[in-house]
């Protein structure tokens, strides 16, 4: 069933280091369109640095070497002409902490869409109220558009990154541990807006939490050392892991 | 069995306390040994300038008789050095710490920059003032000349302000580039739009107190020939100037003893100035932080 759905990413081989330190080994991995991919895994095994690594944002760190391959639609991301700009506006990213600019929750959601380049004001008018109630925040904030995004609490904070994120209307959006700076309210919201969100977009999720995996996600994935141990539909992986390190994962014999 | 002997704890505590108060007063001590210079400084050239502080003297030239001296060429001259130092310092010393702390790969090449640009900052201004000499008045042939003062002063402040953006720049948060990069922003648009705003009120108050240094620098402009005794204002970039420091060095240097009160009431209008300064740096910090 799965597999009749077209690939966004498509992993080959993918090596990574931190200057020395080999933080990823041979990954192959396809993520399919429409799908809530999660990726689960102790501290440490490399899952951040995985999601990172499909826009490219690893590159912020000056040290990271790379080998193998990622296509996304199709086309290799590592290409010397692929420009990582055009990448970022399609696959958006969502961090581990909340982190709106220091302005108003207007001027963080057409962040995106001015910097590529729309001016309209009533285009914008509208990416704001379209971007802020597929984050589920409309209601809450539509009065005060234009307060500073700092004085929301931190779950409105991060749904405010994840409007912003939805404005630019992107086709993959990645999430880096979205949750774990919420409370259980806030994460609950959270993850009923990735339920939402899935219709239109593929998601990535890294999260520490196997009960949020087998929740929200239709695909998960287990890292460790920076290895791929296990990649399967969500049910299959909890119920019957083919792979004894995920078991022990999954039943929390360690990590 | 406990480790601690509690009779040993009770002890020292006395001791402890003892030292700590010492310690207190010490500290008291040494700010006050500062203070009290300060004060001194500040009564003496009180007591000598106040008398010679008045319309007359803000608004004369200098002159040979003490009475009749005046500082107006010297306010306005270090307004037009201002004039020329503050744009290409503020300039050229922000564009250089955006390449350094954003564009620029760390490498030894930075990390030669970096090491030169502090040390630098610690070169006496009289050493500017030859560089000013040789390249400006020789080499380009500026003659004594506002631009070739205010670019010397320039030359003099710009590690200073490289190094204060950079400081601020990098206290900018990194979640903050790394939500605008994964928008797929430029690192132009980063800067200017995420970057700048939130490092810009750190840019100027290093900014101002750079240049409120430079307006107090007398050694450097004795080189590159600021006039001692001027009777006409410059009325642009490529005239002859002097300037408030170089005035009072002058009449201090002066035969008769009461140029003395006319230095000090000199002294008076540049530190006014230099609070002056000061206050607007701090007035432009509180407006910008508000916005964030």
């Amino acid at each position: 069933m799965a597999d009749t759905k077209s690939s966004v990413f498509n992993v080959k081989d993918l090596n990574l280091w931190y200057g020395d330190n080999q933080a990823l080994y041979d990954i192959n991995m396809d993520i399919k369109e429409n799908d809530v991919t999660a990726i689960i895994g102790p501290s440490g095994c490399g899952k951040s640095t995985y999601v990172k690594t499909l826009n490219r944002m690893v590159e912020t760190v000056p040290v990271v070497k790379t080998s193998g391959e990622i296509e996304y639609r199709g086309k290799n991301i590592f290409d010397k002409n692929y420009l990582v700009e055009d990448l970022r506006t399609k696959v958006g990213m969502v961090f581990q902490k909340p982190n709106p600019f220091p302005k108003s929750i207007y001027e963080n959601i057409v962040y995106g869409p001015k910097i590529h380049g729309i001016k309209d004001k009533k285009t914008l008018d509208q990416i704001v109220e379209k971007s802020l109630k597929g984050a589920a925040l409309w209601d809450e904030v539509k009065d005060r558009l234009h307060e500073n995004a700092y004085g929301l609490s931190g779950g409105q904070q991060q749904r405010v990154c994840i409007a912003r994120c939805l404005a630019i209307e992107p086709d993959v959006i990645l999430m880096d541990e979205p949750t774990s700076a919420l409370d259980p309210i806030s994460t609950l919201k959270v993850e009923e807006l990735i339920q939402e969100l899935k219709k239109d977009y593929s998601i990535v999720i890294v999260t520490h939490n196997m009960q949020q995996a087998a929740r929200i996600s239709d695909k998960t994935a287990f890292f460790l050392s920076g290895e791929l141990v296990e990649y399967t539909d969500t049910n299959t992986l909890f119920s019957t892991p083919s792979d004894k390190r995920t078991e022990d994962y999954i039943t929390g014999r360690f990590g | 069995m406990a480790l601690i002997n509690k009779d040993t704890v009770s002890n020292k505590m006395s001791g402890r306390i003892l030292k700590n108060k010492i310690a207190k007063v010490i500290f008291f001590i040494a700010t006050i040994i500062g203070l009290l210079f300060l004060g001194a400084l500040a009564y003496r050239i009180l007591t000598q300038g106040l008398g010679s502080l008045d319309m007359d003297f803000l608004t004369g030239f200098t002159s040979q008789s003490p009475d009749r001296a005046g500082i107006k060429a010297g306010v306005i001259g270090s307004l037009w050095l201002m004039s020329v130092t503050a744009p290409v310092t503020l300039i050229i010393g922000v564009a250089t710490a955006i390449y350094l702390e954003e564009y620029a790969k760390r490498g030894r090449f930075t990390r030669f920059i970096q090491i030169n640009l502090q040390n630098l900052a610690g070169v006496p201004s009289i050493v500017f003032g030859l560089l000013g000499l040789t390249i400006f008045v020789y080499i380009f042939k500026t003659g004594e000349i506002v631009l070739a003062g205010g670019l010397t002063l320039g030359l003099l402040v710009l590690p200073v302000i490289v190094v204060a953006a950079q400081e601020s720049i990098r206290s900018v948060p990194n979640e903050l580039r790394e939500a605008s990069y994964g928008m797929g922003a430029t690192k132009w648009q980063t800067v200017r739009r995420i970057v700048l705003p939130a490092a810009i009120p750190g840019i100027l108050t290093g900014g101002i107190l750079a240049l409120s240094r430079a307006i107090g620098e007398t050694a450097p402009l004795l080189l590159v020939g600021a006039a001692t005794a001027i009777f006409t204002l410059p009325s642009g970039i490529f005239d002859p100037y002097t300037a408030m420091p170089i005035q009072i060095y002058s009449w201090t240097k002066a035969p008769q003893p009461e140029f003395e009160y006319v230095a000090s009431a000199g002294i008076i209008v540049l530190l006014v100035i230099l609070l002056l300064l000061n206050s607007i740096a701090v007035f432009i910090r509180n407006k910008f932080s508000k916005r964030l």
